[in-house]
C-alpha cells in the first residue's frame, strides 16, 4: 500500500488506513536509532528543502535528522515572514527553490493554507510541517506513535487536549486523527481560547479541566503562547495556570496508567507543571525521540517506497 | 436619431408593464411605449421577445482610479459595466487620493465623461481622508455631483461621526452608506467565523460584528431621521433588523452582492483567494434569510461590490491576500440563475432590485422606461446559457469565485441614452 497523494498537507485528508501505514512503517524506521550506524541509503540522491518561514528549531531539527538518516541532502532555506512581505512574495521564492530541483519542500509558515498554495502552484511534493492555526500533520502522527507505544492502539482511548485550542495547529491534527481512528476526544480551555464550532472536528468541548481528565487515558498539553495574555484571552498567567495547568493533584483524575504528552517547548509552571513534565506519566522526551523516525516514514512513504521494503533496507 | 425597439417583452416594474411592446427613443428619451409602433423612419431593432428593462444601475464598485489603476480605471470599469447590463455605476471613494473632495469628484466625473462608457455616480466619503474623525466636505461635494456618503472599505468606527453625518446629510438629501463591521469584533478576521474557519485555521469575522453596526446604525438613523444604508448586507440577523426598522418607519435601505447570494463559506476551503471578501461569504442559513429578504422587499438593490485586484496581489497566502471579487459581468446571470430560474423571485422584482431599486437609494430619476424617461435600457436574453470566462472579461482584473461556472440567462444589450454601447446578442 502507498500513500495517496504526493503531499503531506495535512491529517484531515488522509484515510485511517493511510494513518496506519505511515505509523507501521515508523516502527521500521525507529529501530535505526538504536543501531552504531544510524543510517539507510534509501533517499540516497535525493534533496530535500527544509522551508522555513517561521523559526522552529525542533521541528527543523527533526526533519533534518530524519533527512539525513535516509541518506538525503538537505538544504535549509529560512526567511522571515518580513522580507516576504518586502516584495518577493511566497510565489517568487517557490520558483527559486523549484529551480534547484529538490524532490521535496518541507514548510513551516505562519499562515494557515501556505502549504496548499505552494503544492497548487508547483511541481514539488510538499510536506506541511505547521501552517498557521491550521494543521501540524507529522507532529499528530509522532504523537499517534507515542501513544500506540505505550497504549497498543488508539480506538477507545479517552484523549484530553488542553490549553490554546484555538491557535492550535497541533490540537487540530490530533482532533483528525485521534476521531479517524476511533479515540474519544475532549478539548479544554477557557472559552476564548476555544474556537468557534469546535465540536464539529468531531470532538466534544468543555473548559472544565476537571471534567476534561476524568478517567482519560492521555493527558496532552498544549503550550501557552505568552502573548494571548496581552491579546486579552486570559488575565494573567497565574489565573491560567490555577485553572488550566497540570499538577500532579489533578493528574489523579486521570486513567491510572496516563501518559502526559507535551509539543514542546514547555512553559514550566503555566501550563504544566515541573514534577508532572519529569514525573513517570511523562512521555514528552519519547514524542522527541519518535519525531524523526514518523519523519522519516513520511519522507520514505512519499518517495514511493512501501512498507514491507523497510525490513530490506534493514 | 431615433431607435425603434420592437417585438420585445417589456419588464418594466415601476410603471407595472410586462408584456410584449415597443420602445421608441429620440434625443436620449424613451418617447412612446406600445404593442407595436410603425418605424417611420427610425432605425429599428428587432429583439425577437428578448426582455427589454430600464437600465440596470449597480450602486457599489470600485473603479481604482484614481491610485490604483493597474487593477481598473474608470474606462475599463465602465466597459465591464456596459459588458454586464449596467447603464451606470455608483463608484466607492476609497481611491488614492480617497473622493473626498470637490476636485476628486470632478476628477472622476470628467474622466467618466471623457473615457466612461456608462454614467459614473461618484460617492463622496463621510471622513476626511476616510480616517473617521472629521466630517468630509459633502455640501461641496454633493454640489460636484456626487450621489452619496460612506468610508467604504473601512466602517464608520465611531457612533459620533456617524451621527453627525446622518445629520448633516439631510441637507442634501443623501444617504450615508455604511460598510458594516464592528473593528474590534473582526480585527485580523479572513472568513466567517465558524465550522469552516475552525477547520481551516483561519481568524473568523463573527456575523455579530456586522449586527451590532447595522443596529447601530439603524437606531442612529431613527435618532436623527437620516437615511442609511447598509452596504453588502451579508447576514440574515442584520435583515431581520433591517426589515422590522423599515416596518417601524425608519429610513434604512440595504443591498446585497450576487456572491451573498450564490456562495457560503465552503467556498473558501481549498484556500481560494478569490473567495475571500468582506464581509466573507456566510453560513448557508444567512444566505437563506438573504434570499427571504430578497424577496419579502426587505432588500432595496443588488449591488456587486465589483472590487478588482491583480493576479499576483491575490496569488498569495490566503491571509494576505486583499479582499474583493469582481462582480460586474457576471452579477446579472448570477441573478437569473439563481433567483429567478431558481424560483426565489418573479423577474420583475429582479428588475426591480436593479433598477429603480438602486435608482431610490441615490435619489436618481432613473429606472423607468415611461416616456419621457432617459433612454438607459437593459436588454435579457432569459434562456441565454453561459459560461463565466474570466479571460474575457472587460475589468482589468479577474478575481472571481465563478470561473467556469455554468448559468442560465444574461444581459445581451446595454443602451446608454439612446445609445447602444454593447451589444452581445
Ligand atoms: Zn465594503
Ligand atoms: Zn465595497
Amino acid at each position: 500500500m502507498k500513500l495517496l497523494s504526493p503531499h503531506l498537507l495535512g491529517i484531515e485528508p488522509l484515510t485511517p488506513d493511510e494513518i496506519t501505514l505511515i505509523l507501521d512503517t515508523a516502527v521500521g524506521f525507529s529501530s535505526i536509532a538504536t543501531r552504531e550506524i544510524k543510517k539507510v541509503p534509501t533517499l540516497r540522491g535525493k534533496t530535500v528543502v527544509n522551508f522555513f518561514v517561521e523559526p522552529s528549531t525542533r521541528t527543523r531539527s527533526s526533519f533534518e535528522l530524519a533527512e539525513k538518516r535516509l541518506s538525503a541532502d538537505s538544504l535549509n532555506f529560512s526567511t522571515s515572514t518580513s522580507s516576504l512581505v518586502k516584495g518577493e512574495t511566497l510565489l517568487d521564492t517557490l520558483r527559486n527553490l523549484e529551480a534547484m530541483a529538490p524532490d521535496f519542500i518541507v514548510i513551516r509558515h505562519g499562515e494557515a493554507g501556505a502549504p496548499h498554495f505552494l503544492a497548487k502552484h508547483g511541481r514539488t511534493p510538499i510536506i506541511n510541517a505547521g501552517d498557521g492555526a491550521h494543521e501540524h500533520p507529522t507532529q499528530a502522527l509522532l504523537d499517534a506513535f507515542t501513544i500506540r507505544q505505550h497504549k497498543g492502539a488508539l480506538s477507545g482511548l479517552k484523549v484530553a487536549i488542553v490549553g490554546d485550542i484555538l491557535h492550535s495547529r497541533v490540537a487540530r491534527s490530533n482532533v483528525h486523527l485521534l476521531v479517524k481512528m476511533g479515540a474519544e476526544v475532549v478539548l479544554c480551555g477557557p472559552p476564548t481560547l476555544l474556537p468557534a464550532g469546535g465540536k464539529t472536528l468531531g470532538a466534544a468541548v468543555t473548559h472544565r479541566m476537571d471534567a476534561a481528565i476524568e478517567g482519560a487515558d492521555v493527558v496532552m498539553m498544549l503550550r501557552i503562547q505568552l502573548e494571548r495574555m496581552s491579546g486579552g484571552f486570559f488575565p494573567t498567567l497565574r489565573e491560567y495556570a490555577a485553572f488550566y495547568g497540570l499538577n500532579a493533584d489533578r493528574l489523579k483524575r486521570a486513567a491510572k496508567d496516563a501518559i502526559v504528552m507535551h509539543p514542546g517547548p514547555i512553559n514550566r509552571g503555566v501550563e504544566i507543571m515541573g514534577d508532572v513534565a519529569d514525573g513517570e506519566a511523562s512521555v514528552i522526551l519519547d514524542q522527541v525521540t519518535n519525531g524523526v523516525a514518523v519523519r522519516m516514514a513520511v519522507l520514505y512513504l512519499l518517495a514511493g517506497g512501501d512498507r514491507d521494503a523497510v525490513a530490506q533496507e534493514r | 436619431m431615433t431607435l425603434l425597439l420592437r417585438n420585445a417583452r417589456l419588464v418594466d416594474p415601476e410603471a407595472g408593464w410586462d408584456g410584449p411592446g415597443d420602445v421608441l427613443i429620440d434625443g436620449g428619451r424613451v418617447t412612446r411605449v406600445a404593442k407595436t409602433i410603425a418605424p417611420d423612419g427610425a432605425k429599428e431593432i428587432d429583439l425577437g421577445g428578448l426582455v427589454v428593462c430600464p437600465g440596470f444601475i449597480d450602486m457599489h464598485v470600485h473603479l481604482r482610479e484614481p491610485g490604483q489603476e493597474w487593477k481598473e480605471t474608470i474606462a475599463t470599469g465602465t466597459r465591464a459595466a456596459a459588458a454586464g447590463g449596467f447603464t451606470g455605476v455608483a463608484c466607492m471613494p476609497n481611491t488614492e487620493p480617497p473622493i473626498d473632495s470637490r476636485s476628486v469628484v470632478e476628477f472622476v466625473l470628467a474622466q467618466a465623461r471623457l473615457h466612461g462608457v456608462v454614467p459614473v455616480y461618484p460617492i463622496g466619503c463621510v471622513s476626511k481622508a476616510q480616517k473617521g474623525e472629521e466630517l468630509a466636505e459633502m455640501g461641496d461635494m454633493a454640489l460636484a455631483g456626487a450621489r452619496g456618503f460612506s468610508d467604504d472599505g473601512k466602517p464608520v468606527a465611531s457612533a459620533g461621526l456617524m451621527r453627525r453625518a446622518l445629520e448633516y446629510a439631510q441637507i442634501f438629501d443623501l444617504p450615508v452608506i455604511d460598510h458594516c463591521e464592528e473593528p474590534t469584533l473582526v480585527k485580523g478576521g479572513v472568513v466567517h467565523e465558524g465550522e469552516i474557519s475552525t477547520r481551516l485555521g483561519l481568524a473568523g469575522w463573527p456575523g455579530v460584528a456586522e449586527d451590532i453596526m447595522v443596529s447601530r446604525d439603524i437606531l442612529l438613523a431613527e435618532a436623527t431621521g437620516g437615511a442609511v444604508h447598509i452596504a453588502h448586507m451579508s447576514t440574515g440577523r442584520a435583515a431581520g433588523l433591517v426589515r422590522s426598522a423599515k416596518a417601524s418607519g425608519i429610513r434604512v435601505t440595504c443591498e446585497v452582492t450576487p456572491h451573498h447570494i450564490a456562495l457560503t463559506d465552503e467556498a473558501v476551503l481549498g484556500y481560494d483567494a478569490d473567495a475571500k471578501m468582506n464581509p466573507p461569504l456566510r453560513r448557508p442559513t444567512d444566505r437563506e434569510a438573504l434570499l427571504a429578504a430578497i424577496a419579502d422587499g426587505t432588500v432595496d438593490a443588488i449591488a456587486t461590490d465589483h472590487a478588482p485586484h491583480h493576479a499576483d496581489e491575490k496569488c498569495v497566502e490566503f491571509s494576505r491576500a486583499p479582499f474583493g471579487v469582481v462582480g460586474l459581468e457576471t452579477a446579472v446571470s448570477i441573478c437569473l440563475d439563481r433567483l429567478v430560474h431558481g424560483g426565489i423571485v418573479p423577474l420583475a422584482r429582479l428588475v426591480e432590485l436593479l433598477s429603480a431599486g438602486p435608482a431610490r437609494v441615490l435619489r436618481l430619476a432613473k429606472g423607468s422606461l415611461k416616456p419621457g424617461s432617459d433612454a438607459d435600457v437593459t436588454v435579457l436574453d432569459l434562456d441565454r446559457e453561459v459560461k463565466v470566462d474570466a479571460g474575457r472579461f472587460a475589468s482589468k482584473s479577474s478575481n472571481t469565485p465563478f470561473r467556469g461556472w455554468t448559468l442560465r440567462g444574461a444581459a445581451v444589450m446595454t443602451i446608454v441614452g439612446g445609445h447602444v454601447v454593447h451589444d452581445a446578442r
